[in-house]
């Protein structure tokens, strides 16, 4: 496929347009929102319980935070923390796989027997284990944890992907012009796999999300700052529902359902762009 | 001395868990390539013949004894020094190049590993030069796709990227079967002048009429091991092991009618045989073949067969053949 025709097929396809769309104007909103807000999102800005008005366009908690301002805030650092989770996430998980699949033998039964322990491990206890013995969390932290714990069905489909590459002939004749396994893994079997590896990335952007989403919910999240689901968590543990505070209890989880649900679209979008088999005609 | 020499190769494939079930894939194979020579492996699938060829190229690992080149062993060679000297073609034209990449860089590689100081124009110049050395347009093949091209014209261009490294050595693993049949008498015109150019051969393939055709020497293989070896034209016109008269017989001829009772081919089984591998297929088996290895053994000059039976006196028609090539050769 050349460029041209790329760039073709991915204008056509809807899917990818629209989610497309959708995630650059959240991360637009992650980037520069936090100038069109006064306020800090944790500061007592106004009145508590304020219904989204002129000054606070998505109300005040019982606090009186500004909603927006946390919003704003708490989208920058969920989408920092899938971007850097699933970026470690998929940087692990094409070395394990590319290693275990290309050298194959004793290298590869000890690293996938590694993932497999990692698979079978319920990641959420393991998630919360590791997150309540650190004094001090952060975005950072907190994306190294997920990342360190998502890669492995990654790097089974890597592996898999560079186990069929390797046989081919190219392979065998880049090896006989002496390049070094480097050079060959990076340079004549990556190239072959890239729209899947760049499909990997969006489904582990939108994983490192929810798993963040998930330890912020159950009060393992950064232990300064803000996030969805810090929103969330308080939204419930202030009994928003019950008070008819719906601008608090639904907007975060509205947000996080759109990020991920943009990046699913998005995923399925690539899959026709890339497989000629799907794409509609 | 030979320039490659290849010394009792073993090549074993662990199957099954953990590798506890050995699959023989070249069985004690010993030969010698000599400076410009071609030489043809033949055997059917799973003769371990491209086993061969990967084991010379070091693309694997043997099990057991050494390959020899230039009187050192290939392990202590460093790769690029070796790869310079030994090289090769595969059977799949279409999947030696990745598809990502246009042809050039095909060229581009060698240049990158074995020449970097050469400037872009010089490089430009050279890679125009070979690809007319072997017949081909230049500015109709450069910047193209792999899958814009023919078989046969990414083929030819595999030939020009051995020709930009000359080496000494040339395996080629099947390069004619996936091509059509115009093509493959081009291909192998092209083996033939890198021969008379003093590169060797070791063409590995499973047609007889091609390895006549063109090779100096012949190697049978069945199962792993050498059933049949020599110059070419003793092995094809008096042939001793009776794998090779079957095969022999099985060629195609305008003259012959097809006649099913002659091949005697039984359902294979893979299991450990104490004798001689080919027991199960050969019509003319005895008990003792069943219990007995044949080894190689001279039957005549630069002709080994491997078979208990061999040493039933040379038969007449091969003989007369052979007095009135003698008689040729001296008129």
């Amino acid at each position: 496929m050349t460029r041209k025709e790329f760039i073709y097929f991915i204008l056509r396809n809807k899917k990818f347009v629209f989610s497309f769309c959708v995630l650059t104007f959240l991360a637009v909103l992650a980037t520069f929102g936090p100038m069109l807000t006064p306020y800090d999102p944790l500061e007592f800005a106004s009145f508590p319980y304020q219904p989204p008005n002129r000054d606070h366009w998505l109300g005040t908690n019982t606090f009186g935070q500004d909603l927006f301002t946390q919003l704003v805030y708490g989208l920058r650092s969920s989408l920092l923390v899938g971007l850097l989770g699933g970026g470690l996430a998929t940087f692990i998980g094409l070395s394990i796989g590319f290693a275990a699949g290309y050298k194959g033998g004793w290298l590869d039964e000890f690293l996938m027997m590694l993932s497999n322990i990692l698979m079978v491990l319920p990641t959420l206890a393991l998630l919360i284990i590791i997150a309540a013995y650190l004094p001090y969390r952060g975005v950072a932290i907190q994306s190294v944890i997920i990342g360190f714990t998502a890669w492995p069905w990654t790097a089974r489909a890597v592996r898999a992907q560079t186990m069929t590459l390797k046989t081919r002939e190219f392979v065998d004749l880049a090896r006989i012009t002496g390049c070094n396994n480097l050079k060959i893994i990076w340079q004549e079997i990556m190239p072959n796999m890239m729209s899947y590896v760049f499909m990997v990335f969006i489904l582990q952007f939108g994983g490192a999300i929810l798993a963040a989403t998930g330890l912020d919910f159950i009060g393992l999240g950064p232990t300064r700052g803000i996030s969805l689901g810090i929103m969330m968590q308080q939204a419930t543990l202030w009994s928003a529902i019950q008070l008819g505070m719906w601008w608090w209890a639904i907007t975060p989880g509205a947000v996080i359902t759109l990020i991920v649900a943009s990046l699913y679209i998005m995923n399925t979008g690539l899959d026709e762009i890339f497989n000629p088999r799907l794409r509609e005609l | 001395m030979s320039l490659i020499e290849v010394k009792n190769l073993t090549k074993e494939f662990p199957l099954g868990f953990l590798g506890r079930i050995k699959l023989k894939a070249v069985d004690n194979v010993s030969f010698e390539l000599d400076e410009s020579k071609l030489i043809s492996v033949i055997g059917e699938s799973g003769s371990g013949k491209t086993t061969i060829g990967k084991l010379i190229l070091r693309l694997l690992k043997p099990t057991g004894g050494q390959i020899i080149f230039n009187g050192k062993d290939i392990k202590s060679f460093k790769p690029k020094d070796y790869y310079r000297n030994v090289q090769g073609i595969f059977q799949d034209p279409y999947s030696s190049f990745n598809p990502v990449y246009k042809i050039d860089r095909i060229f581009e590689l060698v240049f990158d590993e074995f020449m970097p100081q050469l400037h872009r124009n010089q490089r430009q110049k050279e890679i125009e030069e070979i690809l007319i050395s072997v017949g081909m347009n230049p500015s109709q093949i450069l910047g193209k796709y792999p899958h814009q091209l023919s078989g046969g014209q990414l083929q030819r261009i595999l030939i020009a990227r051995t020709l930009l490294l000359k080496p000494k050595v040339l395996i080629a693993d099947e390069i004619i079967s996936m091509l059509d049949a115009s093509t493959r008498v081009d291909i192998l015109g092209f083996l033939g002048e890198l021969k008379q150019k003093g590169m060797s051969v070791i063409f590995i393939t499973h047609d007889l009429s091609f390895g006549y055709y063109i090779s100096d020497e012949t190697i049978i293989l069945y199962k792993g091991s050498i059933m049949e070896m020599g110059d070419t034209i003793k092995v094809f016109h008096n042939p001793m092991h009776p794998y090779t008269r079957m095969l022999l017989e099985s060629v195609p001829s305008i003259e012959k009618k097809w006649d099913l009772e002659k091949f005697f081919v039984p359902e294979i089984v893979h299991k450990e045989i104490s004798g001689c591998k080919f027991y199960e297929r050969c019509s003319e088996a005895t008990d003792e073949c069943k219990r007995q290895v044949p080894q190689l053994v001279e039957i005549e000059e630069n002709h080994r067969v491997a078979c208990i039976k061999s040493d039933v006196s040379v038969r007449t028609e091969w003989k007369n053949f052979e007095s009135s090539r003698k008689s040729d050769s001296v008129g």
